[in-house]
């Protein structure tokens, strides 16, 4: 055994290596891959010769409409629907997935209860209670449960319909969010927490200094995918006639009867909404990345040069 | 007599069933290093982290230059105090742990810095002047603007004990902190314990280090089943000067 290892260092010239100088190397050459590439690319230019040819789409009209102002307000409306609606959903599920976390039995039950109800129930279910609330509760009053009661509201001026899609949207999210929140807590090593408090941190600064910015880094993509989605879903506030989008467009077609241009119109900004989320999680991923640059290869390049 | 800053009194802790420390004393006074020996599963970890309430003794007390921590005294009543005013009492107490468990997205400087910024409420550049010193005094002021994961573990470690030296804390405690390194970064992290331990650090170690033991510190104290078997003078700590059977026989297979 050592004879050998020794003899191949030694340079005893065994055949295996001789003459390997000369050789050179051939890759596979992968051809199925590269005749599943032209296929694809084929289908691909059939839908888009498809879609420039249909004359049903009548791109004037789509092109037309694009940027009218009814859409453009529609558009406005969509965005401020979802950014407000995610925003109270991250929030709250930071809150929530707290709740769900803590020693406290009382806040875990609750987070349940939450959490099963807003899973439980339809979007648009939801959404079309939310926005009847005044059937299901004349009066909103501050106040102690069965006591008293110091100020109160009549919901019909709260709940316009454009708010009761903003906290149906926001609540039910919350629902999901709260879970990817506190999946990505749980991911986050409990040292980092026992560091923090060793060096006289208090809970909620260590959550907020060292826990969440690390959590952040996990649920960023599910909360951008879960995002999208609600920028799509909030399409049904149409049924609440809250002017977003979608019902901007089908209020035009009502009128004129293009449907298909115009669907194309509100299909066209959904794609240029999500593209620009996407683009934003990229930004927001590379961001949080930071800490991960490969700081090595500049050293290595240092040391060659 | 003068109080001594760091004093354990009859900590118990269990886990279930399991009784992990049992009823464990300890005194340090101001200046002293206490290395805690003992095989695995003696105790000696969840007992220092009783230290600083990381871990919740279920009996006892600690007291930090006699202000009893987590509690506070009315006549024969001790009184559960606030997160806000443990964390307050928590600083007094420096802590190293064996996966140095350094802040994964701070910079060595940014975690040096992170609680005199936001504990103490030190101005950035008061901080980030002492971090630097700090990092100088273990040998790391070239790496401040390094992430912990291009760090070796030795250096991890060390940049974890300019972290904790940052709150100036009046005793350091350390738990097994060489335990997780490689045996070639076990030595640099050692000097420089013992380079504080030198100048003054009061310091409490669990450590399998019996060389570190004898050559630094001052007291070793050996547990076993989550109690104290032997205490005593460290120095020349060996299997004849142990007096307990139990503490020879551990020193003849470690030494």
């Amino acid at each position: 055994m050592e004879e050998r290892s020794t003899g191949t260092a030694s340079g005893g010239a065994p055949a295996t290596t001789a003459g390997l100088d000369h050789t050179t190397r051939r890759m596979r050459r992968h051809v199925g891959t590269k005749i599943a590439g032209v296929l694809a690319a084929a289908i691909l230019a059939f839908i888009v010769q498809g879609l420039a040819r249909n004359g049903a789409i009548q791109w004037s009209v789509v092109s037309q409409y694009l940027f009218s102002e009814p859409v453009l307000t529609g558009v406005l409306r969509t965005l401020l629907i979802t950014v407000s609606a995610i925003a109270l959903a991250i929030v709250l599920g930071v809150i929530l997935a707290n709740m769900r976390l803590s020693s406290n039995g009382v806040l875990r039950a609750v987070n349940a209860v939450y959490v099963w109800f807003f899973r439980s129930v339809p979007l648009l279910v939801l959404l079309v209670l939310a926005y009847n609330f005044s059937l299901l509760y004349s009066h909103l009053s501050l106040g102690l449960p069965f006591g008293p009661s110091f100020v109160k509201f009549t919901t019909t001026d709260l709940t316009t319909a454009l708010t009761a899609a903003v906290f149906t949207f926001g609540l039910q999210q919350a629902a999901y969010t709260s879970e990817v929140v506190r999946a990505a807590i749980m991911s986050v090593p409990k040292g980092q927490v026992e560091a923090a408090e060793s060096l006289g941190m208090t809970y909620w600064s260590a959550m907020r200094r060292v826990v969440l910015p690390q959590a952040a880094r996990v649920a960023v993509p599910p909360i951008a995918n879960e995002t999208i989605n609600l920028c799509k879903a909030t399409s049904l506030v149409a049924f609440v006639s809250v002017p977003d989008l979608l019902y901007s467009v089908q209020e035009i077609y009502a009128r004129t009867f293009q449907v298909v241009p115009l669907l194309v119109v509100a299909t066209i900004w959904y794609a240029v909404i999500v593209s620009v989320m996407t683009l934003g999680q990229w930004q927001l991923e590379r961001r949080m990345q930071r800490n991960r640059r490969v700081r090595r290869s500049r050293v290595v390049m240092e040391d060659v040069s | 007599m003068t109080v001594p800053v760091l004093e354990a009194w009859n900590i118990t802790k269990r886990f279930g069933d399991d009784v992990a420390v049992d009823k464990v004393s300890l005194s340090v006074e101001a200046g002293t290093a206490v290395c805690i020996l003992g095989p695995s599963g003696a105790g000696k970890t969840t007992f220092i982290r009783c230290l600083n309430f990381l871990e919740r003794p279920d009996d006892g007390y600690v007291f930090i230059h006699g202000e009893t921590l987590g509690f506070t005294r009315v006549g024969d009543v001790f009184h559960e105090v606030s997160g806000r005013q443990l964390a307050r009492q928590r600083r007094l107490l420096g802590m190293v742990f064996q996966q140095f468990n350094l802040f994964d997205h701070m910079t060595a400087l940014e975690n040096v810095i992170e609680a005199p910024c936001k504990v103490l409420r030190k101005t950035r550049k008061e901080a980030v002047d002492m971090a630097m010193s700090l990092l100088e005094r273990v040998g790391l002021a070239n790496r401040a603007d390094h992430y912990p994961r291009e760090l070796s573990g030795g250096q991890q470690q060390r940049v974890a004990i300019a972290r904790a030296l940052a709150m100036q804390p009046h005793v350091l405690l350390c738990d097994e902190p060489t335990s997780a390194l490689d045996p070639e970064m076990v030595q640099e992290v050692l000097q420089v314990l013992g380079e504080l331990v030198a100048d003054g650090m009061t310091m409490v170690a669990v450590t399998h280090e019996v060389g570190f033991a004898r050559e630094v510190a001052h007291r070793f104290v050996f547990m076993e089943r989550g109690a104290v078997i032997e205490e005593g003078p460290a120095k020349n700590l060996t299997t004849t000067t142990a007096t307990q059977e139990r503490t020879r026989a551990f020193l003849q297979k470690v030494l």
